[in-house]
C-alpha cells in the first residue's frame, strides 16, 4: 500500500508539472496578478480599504488562498474528470489501486502545488514590496492546511460531479474567476456591493482567504472561518468520497 | 482446477438486464473466447468475474476464490486489459510500468519487462504518443506484472491495423505458452478461430453456444456452399438429391448448393455427366462467422 501511494504520488506530481493549464493557473497566473495589483496599490496602508492593512500584506495571504483554489477548482476536477472519462480510474480500480491511495496522491500534489505557489508569491512580494512576514506562522500554517483540505474536498466533489473534462474546465475556470473577483483576491472588499459580498460569503475562497489573512496580519486565528472551512470540508468529502467509489 | 467458474450470473442496470443467467467454465491453461453482439453482456460478465462489478445473483469462482468476498486474493490471481480504458496521455511507458509494478506488489524487474514486450526504446515516450499496437503491448505488459494465473483481455484488437492485430495475437499466444489462462472478449471471428481453444457466444445476456471453434462451425455453420454459373439446361431437382446436399438455390445466373461431406465430389461428377464439365465450382467452407451469425440469428428470433 505505502509503495503504491509513493509511486502514485511521485508520478502524479510529474503529471501535474506536465499539464500546462494547471501550472499556469497555479504557479504563473497568481504571481502575475499579484504583481499587477502591487504595482497599482503599493504597500502603503490606507485606513479606508483592506481593513487598514498594507495592500501587498493583504494580498499575499489572499493569493496563497487563490493558489489552493486554482488546484481545487481547476487542477483537481479537470484531472479527475479526465481520468474518469478516459477510463484511467477503471484501470486503476481493476489493478486494485485503492481509493485511499488515489486520495492520498492527489492531496500530496495539492500540498506540493500550494507550497510551490506560495513560495513564488512570497518571494516575489518580499523582494519587490518587502511584504511583512506573518505575525503568527503557526496560525497561517494551520489555516493553510485546512484551506488545502477544503479545496481538495471541493475538487474531488467537482471532479466526480461534472460529467466531462470540458465541463470541468469551463465550470472550474468560471468558479475560479468569480471567486477571485469577489472573495478578496480582486478589488478591496470595502468597495464591493452588498450583493457581491453576499456572493463571496457563499463561496469557500472568501473564508479561506480571511482565515489566512487574520493570523498573517496579527488578528489571530479566526475560529468562525475555521469552523466554516471545516463544514465545507466535511460536506464536500461526505458527498465526494462515496461518489468516487461508485463512479470509478 | 478451473481457472474460472461462473454459475447463473445475473446483473441488471436499472431496467435493463445485462446478464441473464450466464454459466461458464474455463479450465486452467485454456484460451477461452467470449463472442457476442454489442451490448450482449460480454464485458459485464468479465467485469463481474474479476470483481470490478458485483453480480446481482450467481456464483463466481476464480481458482476457487470469490471476487467479492476475497478481492485481494482474486486481485493477485487475475490480470486485466480493459476495454475503453487508457492511461494519462503524459505518463511515460517507464513510469506506467513502475507505477503498476508498485501496485501489484512483489518484486518486478522493470527493465526486463520492457525488453520482453519490446518497449525499451519507448521507455521515455509518453502514452499519448504510442501507436495502437504499442499501447496494447503496454497494457498486456501491465496486466501481467503481478504474474497472474488468469488474464482477461477485452476487445484488445479493436481499432488496430492488420499488422498490429497479428502482433497482439502473438502476444496472446506468448501469454498462454507461459501457462497463463486467457479469457478473450472479441468481435473478430478470425481472431477467435485463430487463438481460442473454446468459445462461448453470448446473446442478450445468455450463453447460446459453447464449444471449440471447429465444433461450432460443424454444428451451426450450415456446411459447405458451392456456387457456380448455372448452365441454361441445369436440372436442379437432380442436384437436390445428391449425397450430402441440403439445398439448391438459384439467384439469376448463379446456382448455390449447400451441403456436407461428399457434396463437392458428387456435384462435380453429376455436372460432368450432364455435359457441364467446364463449369467452375467455387467452394466456400463454413466459417466461425457463419456459425456465429446462425447462433445470433436463432437467439434473436426466439426473442
Amino acid at each position: 500500500m505505502m509503495r503504491a501511494v509513493r509511486a502514485l504520488s511521485w508520478i502524479e506530481l510529474k503529471l501535474f508539472l506536465r499539464e500546462p493549464v494547471t501550472v499556469v493557473f497555479t504557479l504563473a497566473l497568481p504571481p502575475l496578478v499579484l504583481y499587477v495589483l502591487a504595482q497599482v496599490f503599493g504597500n502603503t496602508p490606507n485606513p479606508a480599504v483592506y481593513g487598514g492593512a498594507g495592500p501587498v500584506n493583504y494580498y499575499v495571504p489572499a493569493y496563497i488562498g487563490l493558489v489552493a483554489a486554482s488546484l481545487g477548482l481547476i487542477g483537481l476536477p479537470v484531472h479527475l474528470a479526465a481520468y474518469r472519462e478516459r477510463g484511467v480510474l477503471r484501470r486503476f480500480q481493476a489493478a486494485h489501486v485503492s481509493v485511499p491511495a488515489l486520495l492520498a496522491s492527489q492531496l500530496f500534489v495539492l500540498f506540493a502545488g500550494v507550497v510551490a505557489g506560495s513560495v513564488i508569491l512570497v518571494a516575489l512580494a518580499r523582494v519587490s514590496y518587502a511584504v511583512a512576514w506573518p505575525v503568527s506562522w503557526l496560525g497561517v500554517a494551520f489555516s493553510l492546511m485546512l484551506g488545502i483540505l477544503t479545496f481538495a474536498a471541493t475538487g474531488f466533489l467537482l471532479g466526480v460531479a461534472l460529467p466531462t473534462t470540458r465541463a470541468a474546465q469551463g465550470i472550474g475556470m468560471l468558479l475560479w474567476f468569480l471567486m477571485m473577483m469577489v472573495s478578496g483576491a480582486g478589488p478591496p472588499p470595502e468597495v464591493l456591493s452588498a450583493t457581491l459580498r453576499a456572493v463571496a460569503t457563499a463561496t469557500p475562497l472568501k473564508h479561506v482567504i480571511i482565515a489566512l489573512q487574520d493570523p498573517w496580519l496579527g488578528r489571530g486565528v479566526n475560529w468562525t472561518e475555521t469552523l466554516i472551512m471545516t463544514g465545507v470540508l466535511l460536506v464536500a468529502s461526505a458527498l465526494a468520497v462515496p461518489a468516487l467509489r461508485r463512479r470509478t | 482446477m478451473d481457472a474460472l467458474r461462473v454459475e447463473g450470473l445475473y446483473k441488471r442496470y436499472g431496467a435493463t438486464t445485462a446478464v441473464n443467467g450466464v454459466d461458464l467454465v474455463v479450465p486452467e491453461g485454456e484460451i477461452f473466447g467470449i463472442l457476442g453482439p454489442n451490448g450482449s453482456g460480454k464485458t459485464t460478465t468479465v467485469e463481474c468475474a474479476y470483481g470490478l462489478r458485483a453480480a446481482d445473483a450467481g456464483r463466481i469462482r476464480v481458482f476457487g476464490a470469490d471476487p467479492q468476498s476475497d478481492p485481494d486474493r482474486v486481485g493477485r490471481l487475475v490480470g486485466t486489459q480493459l476495454q475503453d480504458s487508457a492511461l494519462p496521455d503524459r505518463i511515460t511507458v517507464g513510469e506506467a510500468v513502475h507505477l503498476f509494478a508498485a501496485v501489484a506488489g512483489g518484486p518486478v524487474d522493470e527493465a526486463r519487462v520492457l525488453v520482453k514486450w519490446g518497449l525499451t526504446g519507448k521507455r521515455r515516450a509518453k502514452f499519448g504518443s504510442l501507436s495502437g499496437g504499442q499501447r496494447q503491448r503496454l497494457f498486456v505488459a501491465l496486466a501481467l506484472l503481478g504474474r497472474p494465473r488468469l488474464v482477461f483481455l477485452d476487445e484488445m484488437t479493436t481499432g488496430l491495423d492488420p499488422g498490429a492485430r497479428r502482433e497482439v495475437w502473438r502476444l496472446v499466444e506468448e501469454i498462454r505458452r507461459e501457462g497463463t489462462t486467457v479469457v478473450l472478449v472479441t468481435h473478430f471471428m478470425d481472431e477467435a478461430e485463430r487463438l481460442c481453444d473454446r468459445v462461448a457466444v453470448i446473446v442478450n445476456g445468455r450463453v447460446r453456444a459453447v464449444g471449440t471453434p471447429a465444433g461450432l462451425v460443424g454444428q451451426y455453420g450450415g456446411g459447405l456452399r458451392v456456387r457456380f454459373t448455372a448452365p441454361l439446361d441445369l436440372d436442379r431437382a437432380k442436384l437436390a438429391v445428391l449425397p450430402g446436399a441440403t439445398s439448391v438455390d438459384r439467384h439469376g445466373e448463379v446456382c448455390e448448393v449447400r451441403g456436407h461431406g461428399a457434396l463437392v465430389t458428387a456435384l462435380g461428377h453429376q455436372l460432368t455427366i450432364d455435359g457441364h464439365g467446364d463449369v467452375e465450382l467455387h467452394v466456400h467452407p463454413a466459417s466461425l462467422e457463419d456459425a456465429y451469425v446462425a447462433i445470433v440469428g436463432a437467439a434473436t428470433e426466439v426473442r
